[in-house]
C-alpha cells in the first residue's frame, strides 16, 4: 500500500473503533461487541506499526516507538496534499 | 492525559476554497454549539457524573470533539490562507482579517468570540446529560444550514461526516438518559446533590 492507502485504512479501521468504544461506554457488557473491539484494535495496532515502521511516528510522547520518519518535519493534518 | 496522532479524524483538502462558506464553518469553530463547546463542555461536565458508564462517554465524545475541533479549524485555514484581500472583503471577513489576519480564531460566523459561558456544567448529572442531547440536535442543525450553502464536495463530504457524528452522539447520551432514569427512577434526581 502506498502512504495515503494506508493511512486511509488506518482510519477506516479507527473509525470502526470509535464507533465501538463509543457503544461500549453505555454497554460495556455487551460480548460480542467487545469482541468486535478487541479484533479490530489488534488490527488497528498492526497498521499503525505497518506504517509507523515504513513512513515514521503518528504519535508523540512515547506512543510510536520507531526511528524512522521525523515527526517535526512531516506533514501536518491541517496542511494541503 | 491525550496522547496526539498527526493526522485527521476523516480526511480534508480543500483546493476550491469557499470564503463564504469557511465564514459559516466559524459557527463550528468557536460558536456556542461549536466543537470548541462540546468538547470543553463534556470533558468538564464528566467529573461529576454518578455512573461509570455516564463518564466514560462523556470522557471519550469529549474526546472525539477536539478532533472534530480540528476538523474544523483544518477546513478554515485551507479556505483562508490563500484568499486576498479583495475575497476576504467581498465574504465579509475584513473585520475578521482586520483582528485575526488570516489566522484561525475561536469566533462565531458574526464575529462574536467564544466564551465560557456556552460550557454549559451545572453539575447535575440530569440537566446535564439533557444539555447534551440538545446541544448535538443543536449541532446538526447548524451543520445542515452550513451545508445547505454549497454544492462543493470538498467541505460536503467532511460536513457529511460531522452531521452522522451528532446523530450518533446523541444517540450515546440519549441511552446516558436512559441509565440515569433507571439509576433514579422516581425522578428523585435530588438524592444525587447530597
Amino acid at each position: 500500500m502506498t502512504e495515503n492507502e494506508l493511512l486511509t485504512r488506518i482510519s477506516e479501521v479507527q473509525f470502526v473503533c470509535v464507533e465501538l468504544n463509543l457503544y461500549l461506554d453505555t454497554h460495556p457488557t455487551d460480548t460480542e461487541a467487545r469482541s468486535d473491539y478487541y479484533s479490530y484494535s489488534k488490527l488497528l495496532d498492526e497498521l499503525i506499526t505497518e506504517y509507523e515502521t515504513e513512513y515514521g511516528p503518528l504519535m508523540g510522547f512515547g506512543h510510536s516507538p520507531v526511528n524512522t520518519g521525523c515527526w517535526v518535519c512531516s506533514e501536518w493534518p491541517w496542511e494541503r496534499e | 492525559m491525550w496522547i496526539y496522532q498527526k493526522k485527521l479524524e476523516f480526511p480534508i483538502n480543500i483546493t476550491t476554497p469557499d470564503l463564504a462558506v469557511a465564514k459559516a464553518l466559524m459557527a463550528q469553530y468557536g460558536g456556542p454549539d461549536s466543537e470548541l463547546g462540546a468538547a470543553m463542555r463534556y470533558l468538564t461536565q464528566r467529573f461529576s457524573m454518578p455512573d461509570d458508564r455516564l463518564r466514560a462517554t462523556l470522557n471519550d465524545i469529549g474526546t472525539e470533539e477536539i478532533a472534530h475541533w480540528e476538523m474544523i479549524g483544518t477546513m478554515i485555514h485551507q479556505s483562508i490562507e490563500g484568499a486576498s484581500l479583495q475575497e476576504l472583503k467581498d465574504a465579509g471577513l475584513a473585520g475578521y482579517y482586520t483582528i485575526h489576519g488570516r489566522g484561525v480564531y475561536p469566533a462565531d460566523p458574526n464575529g462574536v468570540p467564544f466564551t465560557a459561558s456556552y460550557i454549559a456544567a451545572t453539575g447535575d448529572p440530569v440537566a446535564d446529560i439533557a444539555e447534551d442531547m440538545a446541544a448535538e440536535q443543536k449541532a446538526r442543525a447548524a451543520y445542515e444550514h452550513i451545508m445547505n450553502q454549497t454544492q462543493n464536495e470538498q467541505y460536503l463530504a467532511p460536513l457529511r461526516f460531522l452531521r452522522e457524528r451528532e446523530v450518533v452522539h446523541f444517540q450515546r447520551f440519549s441511552e446516558c438518559w436512559n441509565i440515569l432514569m433507571e439509576l433514579y427512577p422516581d425522578g428523585r434526581q435530588n438524592k444525587l446533590r447530597g
